[in-house]
């Protein structure tokens, strides 16, 4: 209970300290993200046609995914310094293996049958993707969205070790002071972050094939 | 019109050409069946029609125009194409997939809402019932009409069918076939299809072309290539029951009648030889009266079915 009392108590007295690094923190997640996304999604459909490339493509991003974020942080730092840029490139590092393998995969099982409809009615390539691939692919990206946000969040927290701020400062300020309050402060924040976008991408995966598939809608 | 002149396909790497030196002609609002075992180059042939496969040689016309010097996908605009199973948009409505290509060809609102009404209901589905529907919400029938309506929707006059009713069960295949011939019959379009069904390539060709390993070794009307397969393959692969399926191609009106009656239960005049023979054997007699008058018999329809002598 005096922990609890302590958390609130840091948080009542450092509100400002407090928002600065729950914005540091949310900048970084949606910048690293947003970044890996686009990095990703069209790496994926690019990829996804051509069989070889897509299992390299795969192979290659699981790779990516067992680089623990710490390292890749560790790496940077001589080649980007310190600060924002070189955390938000570990981010979308971080970011890019669900979001690519979710792509390749979605785009891959969507129904032979209406991809070839598609070709044959006369869609172009850019209608045929934006227009039938994608969409068929969706509940499987969706779901790689969200996995890519989920740990995107939680890994903003080692942002810290290089400057790059966020809730992470909180965490091993908290540490080092051995301020008990602002430590669980910021241990708290993250976590419910982390929550929060496996809640929200939740939803939009299961917006995403509202109505056409074949679960009840 | 539909024109194959010395058509050529060799994949790369492939030691044979999956399609070779193919000339076809499928004479404006007729249909001819393209048939032959799996391997046999007809779904490469269907496929460089509208260009999803690009043949390596060779020629196509569609109504006297050179596809292969056309835009490809303009070209597919043009051509209605049916596959397996449908192919259907899982993601779009009844009619937004029915809409496709009018959407593609830049129609306005209204004409694309007519139109998607009017495809419906030349396919014998209510609009107002299933305009709204999900793919997933229908019959395997009704997606395959549903995949028909929206090769009709821009109204082209070629269609191409890749196994159009391999997906649904016999009943409903024998009336979709019934139902989608005539309405192409009625329409006049121009119609390549691509079966390995004997029975519904005699039913939906007016002419059926065999293929093996490539090449085109028959293309005659139905009824003169059951009748006279020509060629030892194509006479094993038609089956041993041929002859039936040919009578199956006839109906009492079109053979000879006989003026005296005969006792048993009368045949309508629609009924096929085929069924009309298997009614004999049913009822063991050599005769059965026909409800419009008079009798078919079983000599009749020994000389009508029996081969190229007698071929009507």
């Amino acid at each position: 209970m005096s922990t609890l009392g302590g958390a609130i108590a840091w948080l009542g007295a450092n509100p400002g300290t407090f928002g600065t690094a729950l914005l540091d923190h949310l900048l970084l997640s949606v910048t690293g993200l947003l970044i890996g996304i686009a990095i990703a999604l069209p790496a994926g459909v690019a990829v996804a046609r051509r069989p070889r490339l897509a299992e390299a493509t795969i192979a290659f991003a699981g790779l990516l995914r067992t680089l623990p974020s710490l390292a890749v942080l560790a790496a940077l730092l001589p080649l980007l310094g310190v600060g924002f840029t070189p955390s938000v490139v570990a981010l979308a590092i971080t970011a890019i293996p669900p979001v690519l393998v979710n792509t390749v995969i979605g785009l891959n099982t969507a129904d032979p049958a209406a991809l070839d409809a598609a070709r044959g009615l006369g869609l172009t390539p850019v209608q045929r993707a934006v227009g039938v691939e994608l969409p068929l692919a969706a509940p499987l990206v969706f779901a790689g969205l969200r996995i890519a946000a989920v740990q995107v969040v939680s890994a903003a927290a080692l942002a810290t070790f290089i400057g790059g701020g966020g809730l992470g400062d909180l965490v091993t300020q908290g540490l080092a002071l051995l301020d008990t309050g602002r430590m669980l402060v910021g241990a708290v924040a993250i976590a419910a972050l982390a929550l929060l976008a496996e809640a929200g991408f939740g939803l939009l995966e299961r917006r995403a094939a509202a109505g056409w598939r074949d679960a009840p809608a | 019109m539909i024109t194959l002149r010395g058509l050529t396909k060799t994949y790369p790497g492939a030691a044979q050409p999956a399609v070779a030196d193919l000339t076809l002609t499928v004479p404006e609002g007729t249909s001819c069946a393209l048939i032959g075992p799996s391997g046999c180059g007809k779904t490469t042939t269907l496929r460089m029609v509208n260009r999803l496969v690009e043949p390596t040689s060779g020629e196509i016309l569609l109504g006297g125009q050179d596809a292969l010097r056309m835009d490809a996908v303009t070209l597919r605009r043009g051509i209605g194409y049916v596959i397996q199973e449908g192919g259907l948009f899982p993601h779009r409505t009844v009619a937004e997939n029915v809409a496709t290509v009018p959407r593609l060809l830049g129609w306005d609102a209204a004409r694309i809402a007519a139109r998607v009404e009017a495809a419906l209901s030349l396919v014998g589905l209510d609009p107002g019932r299933f305009r709204d529907r999900w793919p997933h919400q229908l019959s395997g029938g009704e997606r395959q009409r549903v995949g028909v309506a929206r090769a009709l929707a821009g109204d082209p006059p070629v269609l191409l069918m890749d196994e159009p009713f391999g997906a649904v069960d016999p009943v409903v295949r024998a009336r979709l076939q019934d139902e989608v011939l005539h309405l192409l019959r009625s329409l006049r379009k121009t119609v390549l299809i691509v079966t390995h069904d004997v029975e519904e390539a005699v039913r939906l060709g007016d002419a059926v072309a065999v293929l093996r390993a490539g090449r085109l070794l028959r293309h005659a009307p139905a009824a003169e290539i059951l009748a006279d397969p020509g060629d030892p393959f194509v006479a094993e692969f038609l089956g041993a029951d041929r002859a039936l399926t040919r009578l199956g191609l006839f109906i009492l009106a079109d053979a000879p009648r006989r003026a005296e009656a005969a006792p048993g239960t009368p045949l309508p005049p629609g009924t096929s030889l085929r069924d009309a023979l298997a009614a004999m054997l049913a009822a063991g007699v050599r005769a059965l009266p026909v409800t419009d008058g008079g009798s078919v018999t079983l000599d009749d329809l020994l000389t009508f079915g029996g081969g190229p002598s007698h071929a009507a």
